[in-house]
């Protein structure tokens, strides 16, 4: 195995009609975190583990003894995720278990906050794991409160007239942990994430995907319009996807052609069509165009080399 | 051989043959963990060491590993020990069988690396078994007999045993190890049939229960801890045989019979309080020691049968719950239905020898014939103590 053990695409014939997360979960309708992880579980397969802190995910498996998933749920504290796929994985290990996908799937206050520690740790160790920070801007399982990863301008219940400042860029931290993989992808592109989450199986050691995961409640928009939403954060430039293997990086999907900024369209688009940045003026929404510019450059930069 | 109580533990540990050994380092637990990971990483051990950013994250992952079937064990201490807390809970509440040592030591501030039980005793109700050990060879009997105890099927909670810091954890004394043969035929390999986690056979662990399940969830706990007493007798006499050395259970009495004053202690100190007891008895004073080996489940029973018909019950507690009183004194009260003297001693490190032992059972006895209540006596304290609570 090894990060060039996939390189052809994946296509929807490609994703099985096996289903590992069965309907009648406890989501929110609308809910692309739930969305994402059912396209999730088809490229994981049967042979996964999932660790699931304290999140919406955990709500979403709905009361004991009953269950939607049909791969084992281990349910853990807020803050220990990695941890505990660390020693799952190292427990697994000496039992001679070696073709199992242990994987972290968790919110983005589980993530970006309180479970950084143990996520770095794991990373750090290069605990053999896959981490998707499932990424819905906010803690929404306590009602919608500011985490790290709520971008600049976004009202939530503890930043009624907006967060001040901007997003924790953990994938740039997860990064500097130089562990062999680091994506983005966003749940209204399934396709690009099956095919991250496919190269982060092929690979060893601790890989992160962050996904941004819109949420209808928590961003107040419409349940219908969620795959909308997160379609316009790409395509707004808002949020960028891309993935990179310590060696490269490299745009992925809608955002390789975004490049230059006049083919993306207005931010104002993403804006409008949420409830959670009425609060953002022009010159609010000026500032956040500037920090996606320089997210942009950074990111570009970087696939630069 | 001479070694260290944590020398001890890790020898322990390594008859046991822990599976997966996660631990983090703090003052004065150290030792335990170096041996540990110089044992694997000479291959004498067959284990995985994950060296963890926190101690949080060494019980979690000692928790993963139990989910898997997995023997796994940590060792903590103090600071440490608060906070992996959240886990010792989960650890507790979701019956893994994870064996900890903890080395007890005082919480800060002010920073202070000598002895205290607080940190221990303050899980007390985290559904864990508590052993609390009197000497370094105990450390390496309770280490092995602790596995055994949390993996028995009627038991399957997690088992923590106390060593005293400094006196036990550094403190030399003989220590006699038993022949790996031996340790395998009372502990064999792990069954890990109390594993969650299996994708062979999938389930939702710790999913959302309703109240209508919870208090159910609870009672088993509560029912397999109280369980845990006669388990925790039958395998320290199964130890004896094989060790050829008396085991403690619950409870030991020492010149308890016909004694008019009772100590009743807890970890390293019990020696110098049976001391006491034997100098008090040359003196013609009818001492005895009740120590506790377990303080969860709290052995009621036994207590009250070892202070049955006894003048004066001296609890010596190294700890203290604010606003309550000495933790074994309170619980002795409970226990008994007497109210005993509850003297609080050695916070700290503050020196509790064989001299504050005799001092302690003598003050109890008079204050006892003066017809005085049994009260708080914070003993050795400097200048006045003030009304008694
Ligand atoms: C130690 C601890 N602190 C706080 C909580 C309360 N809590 C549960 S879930 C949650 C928010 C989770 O946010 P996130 O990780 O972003 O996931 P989301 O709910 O948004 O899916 C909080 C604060 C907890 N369970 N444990
Ligand atoms: S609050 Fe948002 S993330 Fe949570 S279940 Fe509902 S839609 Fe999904
Ligand atoms: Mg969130």
């Amino acid at each position: 195995m090894g990060d060039q053990g996939i390189t052809g695409t994946f296509t929807l014939r490609d994703l099985t009609d096996e289903e590992y997360l069965l309907p009648g979960n406890a989501a929110c309708p609308g809910c692309a975190a739930v969305l994402a992880m059912r396209i999730g579980l088809k490229v994981l397969g049967p042979r996964t583990v999932l660790v699931v802190p304290a999140c919406c995910m955990s709500v979403v498996q709905g009361y004991y003894p009953k269950t939607p998933s049909r791969v084992p749920i281990f349910n853990t504290a807020f803050a220990a995720s990695a941890a505990t796929a660390s020693g799952i994985r190292a427990a697994l290990e000496m039992k001679g278990i070696r073709d199992v996908n242990v994987v972290c799937w968790a919110g983005d206050g589980g993530t970006a906050d309180i479970g950084i520690q143990s996520l770095s740790g794991a990373a750090e160790r290069g605990d053999d794991l896959i981490y998707v920070c499932y990424d819905n801007e906010a803690y929404m399982n306590t009602g919608t409160q500011r985490s790290g990863s709520t971008p600049e301008g976004a009202r939530t219940t503890t930043t009624i007239t907006g967060k001040a400042e901007g997003k924790k860029d953990v994938p740039g931290i997860m990064m500097a942990h130089r562990i062999p993989y680091v994506a983005t992808a966003c749940a209204s592109y399934p396709l690009d994430f099956a095919n991250k989450l496919r190269r982060a199986i092929s690979m060893k050691g601790t890989r992160y995907i962050q996904l941004l995961s819109p949420c209808p409640p928590g961003w107040r928009y419409p349940a219908e319009k969620t795959i909308e939403v997160g379609k316009l954060a790409v395509e707004t430039g808002a949020w960028i996807l891309y993935e990179w293997t310590g060696r490269e990086c490299r745009l992925t999907g809608p955002s390789s052609g975004l490049v230059e900024r006049s083919k993306r369209r207005p931010l104002e688009e993403y804006l409008r069509i949420q409830g959670r940045f009425s609060n953002a003026d022009p010159s609010k929404i000026e500032d956040m165009k500037r920090r996606i510019d320089e997210e942009w450059e950074r990111i570009l930069a970087l696939c630069k080399g | 051989m001479i070694a260290t109580g944590n020398h001890a533990v890790a020898y322990g540990v390594k008859a046991a043959r822990a599976e997966i050994i996660a631990a983090y380092p703090i003052t004065p637990q150290t030792q335990i963990i170096e041996k540990l990971s110089e044992f694997i990483e000479k291959g004498e051990m067959r284990a995985k060491f994950l060296r963890v950013e926190s101690e949080h994250s060494a019980m979690a992952a000692c928790i993963g590993a139990s989910a898997c079937g997995a023997r796994a064990f940590t060792a903590t201490s103090s600071q440490g020990l608060l906070y992996m807390s959240e886990m010792v809970f989960w650890a507790g509440l979701g019956s893994f069988p994870v064996v900890m040592a903890v080395v007890t030591r005082t919480l800060a501030p002010p920073w202070s690396i000598w002895n205290e039980h607080t940190d221990m005793l303050s899980q007390r109700d985290a559904g864990w078994i508590l052993i609390m050990c009197e000497s370094v060879q105990e450390a390496y009997d309770a280490a092995i007999q602790a596995f055994r105890i949390a993996e028995d099927r009627r038991v399957r909670q997690p088992v923590m045993f106390g060593l005293d810091a400094f006196s036990l954890s550094h403190t030399s004394e003989r220590l006699d190890l038993i022949g790996q043969e031996e340790v395998e035929a009372f502990l064999p390999a792990p069954e890990g049939d109390w594993k969650v986690i299996d994708v062979q056979d999938p389930t939702t662990y710790g999913n959302m229960a309703g109240p209508e399940r919870m208090m159910e969830i609870r009672h088993s706990i509560m029912e397999r801890l109280r369980g845990s007493a006669s388990v925790i007798e039958e395998t320290a006499s199964e130890f004896s045989r094989i060790s050829g050395r008396e085991q403690a259970g619950l409870v030991e009495e020492y010149r308890t019979s016909g004694a008019e004053v009772i100590l009743v202690v807890a970890g390293a100190a019990s020696g110098d309080a049976k001391d006491a007891a034997d100098a008090l008895r040359d003196e013609g004073v009818r001492a005895g020691v009740a120590r506790l080996r377990v303080i969860r489940p709290f052995p009621a029973e036994r207590i009250r049968a070892a202070v049955q018909g006894c003048r004066a019950v001296a609890v010596v507690d190294r700890d203290y719950s604010f606003g309550s009183g000495g933790i074994i004194g309170r619980e002795v009260a409970s226990a008994t239905g007497i109210k005993p003297f509850s003297y609080i001693a050695g916070i700290g490190g503050c020196d509790l020898s064989v001299t504050d032992f005799a001092g302690i059972a003598r003050d109890a006895i008079s204050r006892a014939e003066s017809g005085e209540e049994g009260r708080e006596i914070w003993w050795g304290i400097k200048g006045s103590q003030g009304p008694s609570p």
